[in-house]
């Protein structure tokens, strides 16, 4: 860059300097505050969207946080038909969303936004804001899990791959090859439908898979910085001073190659979360009785004018998936300048 | 260089075979007993004796072990005998043969689209760089590239072909573009061939333009980095000192060595549509692989999904093979290094 801007200094240096503030402090501060916002949410959803109030006076009773331990007498009840009920003297402090992401509400089905259904309801009456605050936490603990596997996966064969090389290298590399030659949908969606997870295991068991087939991204990127690393001088060093393979693999070589892997990883998350949300939207992910990004834009099926089912669940995703993709990009600066593009 | 080809092509045989065993094993292990699952769809529940379904057992291999299985697999695969869909009992050859063109004719058209736009965008990026135009080139994008190809192609049906948002008088359906298929249903074949050209144009409009726009961000990102390498390199200063205009510099200089990087993405983009028109054709409702495809797995018809999963794999390797092949062809350092070395 600044090579460049030497040899050919001209007017456009302003604009160049002025997108180079906007993506340092701007973009890359709305990118953080998006992803917290998405991991609040994630993290608290019951507090943003339940049928149950947080704390409850009700019959006689004082309920402290029943939207979280959701008690047996009170699960015949969602919001409305709590408050029907009300003895006088009873009294709630309901939750911002007073719906849950089960809630079916059969007096609006498929209904535009309103005061009631701030972002409409699906084809079963279920509140559409409420289900975009769960299916946050669908997507992230997916996204989470899926990358903390690829990368051990990843690092894991990629070290093995690159460190004893030989056929343990071809025959890793073959694997990684095979993996790419199946169209990554395509694949999940075979295992996903023979497996068939149900409840929260889905969320597991996408993960798991999702994992298990992405992780050569980062068994290469691996597999090139150890190849590369181990013939610089302190690995000989090491080497020569009487270390042995492991000793060298973990505190030598893993260390200098662990911040692009970090990078990754990032950008490994923000693809897992679209991943997910593609095979829920195709029907072969997160069953319909959790919520999911991908699963609500499906919802689009059942009435194509159904416009807030699109926008807002394909808007949820796109500003959490760029969100990660920008910080990626800036974590990527800030580690390692080589890498800039 | 056909030392360094013939290599590629004799590697994809152990890849072949990797892929099929995957495929084979994922639903082998699924379902130990297949034939019971086929039944519980296929006879309803009824009865069946015991004769008959050691028949079937028979007829399908299932009473061998599972390498002989798989070992058939692959000899039927390659004889191109690949037996029947369960759900029609049509043959399996011509289920394919009527699909297979259809997600090429996407894919092959996305992937024109995306070349003809993406090196233009790429070049007047780069050669404006730093510039007004750049950065909105830039970061628009970026944008592009995270959006996602289902939430994209669902809004383009919602608000473009639904009827709620915009209408075409001159159409007499609602919406602007039809909601299913690559073809009218009613009367296409009656039409004349320019006729049915512009038929299928105006269905596949919507699903090329999902499918293509991906391909089309991260070419253009590869073409500017491409052209702004090739900008710092010692000949085009030199060209610079000889006094050749700006534009001759651009144009007949950088753009020819700019642009190797992304001619040798085409084997790569390839099937990387193929993989996307899983999607596409889900959202517009097209018969073409990915249909066939996730209508098998949710059958399940295994066989079927085998033969699809093999044939993807295959389309997948070819673009590989075309991409190494181009880039043996444009960069002599490759074919020379790969001779000098054997």
């Amino acid at each position: 860059m600044t090579a460049q801007a030497l040899a050919n200094p001209d007017k456009s240096k302003r604009w160049r300097r002025a997108a180079d503030l906007l993506l340092s402090r701007g973009v890359m501060r709305g990118a953080a505050i998006v992803c917290t916002v998405v991991c609040v949410v994630a993290l608290f959803a019951e507090f943003i969207a339940s049928d149950l109030p947080f704390v409850l006076k009700f019959h006689g009773h004082l309920y402290l946080m029943p939207n979280l331990f959701n008690p047996p007498e009170l699960r015949i009840f969602d919001a409305r038909l709590l408050i029907e009920h009300m003895n006088p003297g009873d009294w709630a402090i309901l939750p911002m969303v007073p719906w849950g992401y089960n809630t079916h509400d059969l007096n609006n089905v498929l209904a535009p936004p309103s005061a009631l259904h701030w972002l409409g309801t699906d084809a079963a009456g279920r509140d559409v804001l409420s289900r975009l605050v769960y299916g946050a936490r669908v997507s992230l603990t997916v996204g989470l899990l899926s990358v903390v596997l690829l990368v051990a996966i990843g690092m894991t064969l990629g070290t093995i791959a690159a460190y004893f090389g030989g056929w343990v290298d071809t025959l890793l590399m073959r694997i990684v090859e095979v993996v790419h030659s199946i169209p990554t949908i395509l694949l999940l969606v075979t295992i996903l439908a023979v497996v068939a997870p149900q409840g929260f295991s889905a969320v597991l068991a996408i993960a798991v898979v999702i994992g298990a087939v992405r992780w050569t991204d980062v068994a290469r990127l691996i597999r090139g910085e150890v190849l590369r690393v181990k013939t610089l001088d302190y690995v000989l060093a090491a080497r020569a001073a009487g270390a042995n393979s492991r000793r060298i693999i973990f505190q030598h070589v893993l260390p200098n190659a662990s911040s692009p892997v970090l990078v990754s990883a990032t950008f490994a998350l923000a693809a897992a979360i679209l991943i997910e949300g593609a095979l829920s939207f195709l029907g072969f992910g997160i069953p319909d009785d959790m919520a999911s990004w991908g699963g609500l834009l499906n919802g689009v099926r059942d009435d194509v004018q159904a416009w807030w089912l699109a926008v807002f669940p394909g808007g949820a995703m796109f500003l959490t998936v760029t969100a990660f993709n920008v910080l990626g990009e800036g974590v990527r600066d800030a580690v390692d300048p080589r890498l800039r593009t | 260089m056909w030392r360094f080809l013939l290599k590629r092509l004799l590697l994809m045989i152990p890849t072949f075979i990797g892929v099929t065993l995957i495929c084979f094993l994922i639903l082998r292990l699924a379902n130990a007993e297949p034939m019971s699952a086929n039944l519980d769809i296929g006879l309803s529940g009824r009865q069946i004796s015991r004769d008959a379904l050691e028949h079937l057992r028979r007829l399908y291999d299932l009473d061998k072990p599972w390498y002989q299985q798989y070992f058939r697999l692959v000899r039927r695969l390659v004889s191109f005998d690949l037996g029947t869909r369960w759900q029609d009992g049509r043959p399996i050859s011509e289920v394919i043969g009527e699909a297979l063109p259809i997600t090429l004719l996407l894919s092959t058209l996305s992937l024109v689209i995306a070349y003809l736009l993406a090196i233009p965008l790429g070049v007047l990026s780069a050669a404006r760089r730093g510039s007004k135009s750049d950065t909105i080139t830039t970061v628009g994008l970026f944008l592009l590239y995270s959006l996602p190809s289902f939430w994209v192609g669902t809004m383009l049906l919602v608000f473009l072909a639904s009827g709620r948002f915009v209408n075409c008088p001159w159409i007499d359906a609602p919406g602007c573009f039809p909601l299913q298929g690559w073809h009218s249903f009613d009367g296409f074949d009656q039409l004349g061939f320019w006729a049915k050209c512009v038929d299928v144009g105006w269905h596949v409009t919507l699903p090329i333009f999902t499918l293509s726009y991906g391909a089309l961000a991260s070419l253009s990102r590869y073409a500017r980095l491409g052209i702004l390498e090739a900008l710092h390199q010692d000949y085009v200063r030199t060209a610079r000192a000889k006094g050749l205009s700006e534009r001759v510099v651009l144009y007949k200089h950088a753009l020819r060595n700019g642009i190797i990087p992304i001619i040798t993405l085409l084997g790569l983009t390839l099937p990387y549509l193929i993989g996307g028109s899983v999607i596409v054709e889900q959202i517009f409702g097209i018969r073409g692989m990915g249909y066939v495809a996730l209508e098998a797995i949710r059958l399940p018809d295994y066989p079927l999904v085998i033969t699809i999963v093999a044939f993807t794999a295959i389309v997948t390797m070819v673009g590989v093979l075309i991409s190494d092949f181009l880039y043996a062809v444009v960069d002599p350092r490759i074919r020379l290094g790969e001779e000098a070395s054997s």
